[in-house]
C-alpha cells in the first residue's frame, strides 16, 4: 500500500451527492491526473462530514482544511493552488455561519468552532475513512472489539460491560441496552436474532442513514458483539427502502466482512458464528416501531403487536430478538475497547455518552452533529448550530422528532438528556432537532405535525386512528377562527386519552407536541379563539398587530 | 482472517494509509512550490522524497508544498521540522540530495550540515 502525501476526502453522504459531490470527486481526480500528481495524492470518497447544508464538502489532509459549497469551477483552483503549490484557497474554506442576534446574556464562547464543540464517538470514522474499504475501518481499531470479546470475554461479561456503561437505546425510547440484552441472553431458545432498526421514518431525520453510509462496519461489529452477548447467530438489518446508498454500502461491507472471516463461521477461531442479511423496509413510519418492524420482516402488514411479550423474549418468528437502533449499535465497539468508565465520563450521570442530532428547520448549520449528552439547547442552537438565520428570534425547538414535545425559550438552558426531557413532556427520541423561529404560528406548526400522524397512523386502534384526525380538525378550525373554548378542553381530553390508551408508541406520543404547546403557548393558541393570529400566519385571521 | 494477530497485521499496514488524516504526523517536510521553486525542479524533488518515504516504509511524515519562501536563488528549498528540534532549511535540493536527506536526516536524525541554508 503506497503512501500518499495528501488525501482529498470528498463527502459521499447522500446530501452532498445530491448536490453533485460525484462530479466534484471526478473533477479532482481529473485535475490531479493533469498535474501528474496521481501517485502523490489520493482522492477518497468518505461519509458525512457534518455540515450537509453546505455541500458538497471536501476535506484535504494533512492540513485538515475543509472546503464547502464547491462548484465544478472551483476544483481546478484548489488543485493548482492548494495541492500543487501549497496555498490554501481561503475564499472557498468552510466557514460556519453565524449571523443571528444573540438573545441572552450568555455570550457564546469565543473561538469554539462547530467541530470543536462536538465529541465524536458514533461518528468517529464518518468523514475520515472510505466506507467501502474494510482496511480503513480496521486501521482505526475496527473489529478489535469483536476480537477482544470473542477471545477474552464470556457472553455474560459483555452484557455486564454494556450494562455498566449505562448506554440507552438511541432509537427513541432510551431503554437501557444492557438490560435489553440481558433479557434475551437469559431466555432459552434454539434460535435468537439481532435486528438492527434502520428504518428511520422520522421526517427530516437522516442520522442513521449517514452513519450507515459513512461507517457501515461499525454497525456490523456492534451487531456481531450483540449476537455473541445474547447467543444469537443471525442478524438482520432492516433499512428504509429509499436508502439506496445505505443499502449498497451495508451490503458491500457485509460482503467484505465475510471475505475477511469477520462474519460467517467460527470467527477468530472462537467457535462463534454470525451472519447478517439486509431487509429493505416498506416505507411507513410505523414500520420503525419494533414489533411492526418484526411483522414486516415476517412478511405481514406492518402493524404493531400487543406487548408483552416483548421482542427480547418472543420477537422475530417468536424467537428472542434484540432490536437496536443503528446509533446504539455504533456505540458498542468503542464501549468494549475503552471500557464503561470511559463512556460514563462523557455526557451526564443518568444519560452517558453522546447523541447524534439531525439539525433541521430555522438553523444556520443544518446537518449532523454529535455532542455530549447534557449539552444545553442554547449551546446546540447558538454555538453548534450557528444560530437562527436572518437574525430572527428563537420560538421553540421540537426535540425528539414529530413525536417529541416543543420547548419554548425558557428552556434554552435545559440540559438535553433522556431524564430531563421526559420530565417536561418532551423526549430525546431519535435526535431530530427542529428549530422554529418566531415568524411561525404555533397552530399552523401543530397542524402540520398532526397531519403527519393522520397519514401515518396504521389504523389498528381507535384512539390513534380517530384521535389524530379529530385533533387535526380542531386545529384547522382554530386557524380558521371557528373554534371555541370548548375545543381546547376537548383537545386536552383527546390527547390524554391517546397517551393512555393507544396501542403503540405512535399513538401514545402523537399528541406530545400539542400537549406541550397547550402548556407553553396557551396565549397564542387562545388568541385564535378571539379571531387573532399573533404571527399573521393563519390567513383568515387578523394579526394581533392589525387588531390593536 | 483467523486470529487477532491477523487483524493486527492488516491494521498495521492499513494504518500507514490513513495516518495522514489523524493529524498525528510527527515530522514535517515542507517544499517551496512557488513559481521559481517549480522552475528550479521542486516537483522532482518532492517526488523523490515521496518515493524514498515509500521505499523505506516510513510513516508519520507530513510532506507538503508551500508557497514562495522568499529565497528564490536557493530553490528548490526543503524544510525539515522534527518536533523538539530547530527547523532546518536546505537549499538547492536536487532529487538526489532529497533522497539523502530522507535517509540521513529523517531516518537517522543526522543533519547534513553542508546543504543547510538556515535554521529557525
Ligand atoms: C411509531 C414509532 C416509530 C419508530 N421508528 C423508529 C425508527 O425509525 N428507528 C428506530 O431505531 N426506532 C424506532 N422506534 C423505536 C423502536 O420501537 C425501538 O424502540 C428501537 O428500535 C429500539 O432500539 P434502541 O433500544 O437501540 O433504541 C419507533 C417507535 C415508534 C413507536
Ligand atoms: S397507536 Fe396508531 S399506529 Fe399504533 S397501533 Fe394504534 S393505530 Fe396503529
Ligand atoms: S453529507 Fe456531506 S456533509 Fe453531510
Ligand atoms: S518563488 Fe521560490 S523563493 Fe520565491
Amino acid at each position: 500500500m503506497a503512501i500518499y502525501r495528501s488525501h482529498v476526502l470528498v463527502c459521499g453522504g447522500t446530501p452532498c451527492l445530491l448536490k453533485g459531490a460525484r462530479t466534484i470527486r471526478n473533477l479532482f481526480q481529473q485535475e490531479i491526473n493533469r498535474y501528474q500528481m496521481a501517485d502523490e495524492i489520493r482522492v477518497v470518497e468518505t461519509g458525512c462530514l457534518g455540515p450537509c447544508d453546505e455541500g458538497p464538502v471536501v476535506i484535504i489532509y494533512p492540513e485538515g482544511v475543509m472546503y464547502s459549497r464547491l462548484q465544478p469551477t472551483d476544483i481546478p483552483k484548489i488543485v493548482e493552488h492548494h495541492l500543487y503549490k501549497g496555498r490554501v484557497v481561503e475564499e472557498l474554506v468552510y466557514r460556519e455561519r453565524k449571523d443571528s442576534k444573540e438573545i441572552s446574556s450568555k455570550v457564546p464562547l469565543e473561538g469554539e468552532k462547530y467541530l470543536d464543540r462536538q465529541k465524536r464517538v458514533v461518528l468517529r470514522n464518518c468523514g475520515r475513512i472510505n466506507p467501502d474499504l474494510i482496511e480503513e475501518y480496521i486501521a482505526n481499531h475496527g473489529y478489535e472489539a469483536l476480537g477482544k470479546v470473542l477471545t477474552e470475554l464470556r457472553p455474560e461479561q459483555v452484557v455486564e460491560i454494556v450494562t455498566a456503561s449505562k448506554l440507552q437505546g438511541r432509537g427513541g425510547a432510551g431503554f437501557p441496552t444492557g438490560l435489553k440484552w440481558s433479557f434475551t441472553a437469559k431466555t432459552q431458545a434454539d434460535r435468537k436474532y439481532i435486528v438492527c432498526n434502520a428504518d428511520e421514518g422520522e421526517p427530516g431525520t437522516f442520522k442513521d442513514r449517514l452513519i450507515m453510509e459513512g461507517d457501515p462496519h461499525s454497525i456490523i461489529e456492534g451487531m456481531a458483539i450483540a449476537g455473541y452477548a445474547v447467543g444469537a447467530e443471525e442478524g438482520i438489518i432492516y433499512i428504509r427502502g429509499e436508502y439506496h446508498l445505505s443499502i449498497e454500502r451495508m451490503a458491500r461491507a457485509i460482503r467484505q466482512a465475510n471475505e475477511h472471516g469477520l462474519l460467517g463461521k467460527n470467527i477468530f477461531g472462537s467457535g462463534f458464528s454470525f451472519q447478517i442479511e439486509i431487509r429493505s423496509g416498506a416505507g411507513a413510519y410505523i414500520c420503525g416501531e419494533e414489533t411492526a418492524l418484526i411483522e414486516s420482516i415476517e412478511g405481514s402488514r406492518g402493524e404493531p403487536r400487543v406487548k408483552p411479550p416483548y421482542p427480547g423474549v418472543a420477537g422475530l418468528w417468536g424467537k428472542p430478538t434484540v432490536v437496536n437502533n443503528v446509533e446504539t449499535l455504533a456505540n458498542i465497539a468503542p464501549i468494549i475497547l475503552n471500557g464503561p468508565e470511559w463512556f460514563r465520563s462523557i455526557g451526564t450521570e443518568s444519560s452517558p455518552g453522546t447523541k447524534v442530532f439531525t439539525m433541521l428547520g430555522d438553523i444556520n448549520n443544518q446537518g449532523l452533529i454529535e455532542v455530549p449528552m447534557g449539552i444545553t439547547l442554547r449551546e446546540i442552537v447558538y454555538e453548534v448550530g450557528g444560530g437562527i438565520p436572518g437574525g430572527k428570534g428563537f420560538k421553540m425547538a421540537q426535540t425528539g422528532g414529530t413525536s417529541g414535545g416543543c420547548l419554548p425559550m425558557e428552556f434554552l438552558d435545559m440540559p438535553m438528556d433522556y431524564d430531563t426531557l421526559s420530565k417536561v413532556g418532551s423526549a430525546l427520541g431519535s435526535g431530530a432537532m427542529l428549530i422554529i423561529d418566531d415568524t411561525h404560528c404555533i397552530v399552523d406548526v401543530l397542524k402540520s405535525f398532526m397531519k403527519f400522524f393522520c397519514h401515518e397512523s396504521c389504523g389498528k386502534c381507535t384512539p390513534c386512528r380517530e384521535g389524530n384526525t379529530r385533533l387535526y380538525e380542531i386545529l384547522t378550525a382554530l386557524s380558521a377562527g371557528t373554534a371555541t373554548k370548548a375545543h381546547i378542553q376537548l383537545m386536552k381530553d383527546l390527547a390524554r386519552t391517546m397517551q393512555l390508551t393507544a396501542l403503540c408508541g405512535l399513538g401514545q406520543s402523537a399528541p406530545n407536541s400539542l400537549i406541550t404547546c397547550l402548556r407553553f403557548f396557551a396565549d397564542e393558541i387562545e388568541a385564535h379563539l378571539n379571531g387573532k393570529c399573533p404571527t399573521g400566519v393563519c390567513k383568515s385571521l387578523a394579526t394581533q398587530f392589525e387588531a390593536v | 482472517m483467523k486470529s487477532l494477530a491477523d487483524l493486527e497485521k492488516i491494521r498495521e499496514e492499513a494504518r500507514r494509509m490513513t495516518d495522514l488524516r489523524e493529524g498525528k504526523a510527527q515530522t514535517k517536510v515542507i517544499i517551496g512550490m512557488g513559481t521559481c521553486g517549480i522552475a528550479a525542479g521542486a516537483r522532482e524533488t518532492m517526488k523523490a522524497i515521496l518515493d524514498e518515504i515509500n521505499k523505506r516504509n516510513l510513516s508519520g511524515i507530513a510532506l507538503t508544498p508551500t508557497g514562495c519562501l522568499g529565497l528564490c536563488e536557493q530553490e528548490p528549498i526543503v524544510e525539515v521540522e522534527i518536533p523538539g528540534q530547530p527547523r532546518i532549511i536546505y537549499g538547492k535540493v536536487t532529487p538526489e540530495k532529497a533522497r539523502q536527506i530522507v535517509a540521513k536526516h529523517l531516518v537517522n536524525n543526522n543533519i547534513i550540515g553542508e546543504w543547510v541554508i538556515g535554521r529557525k
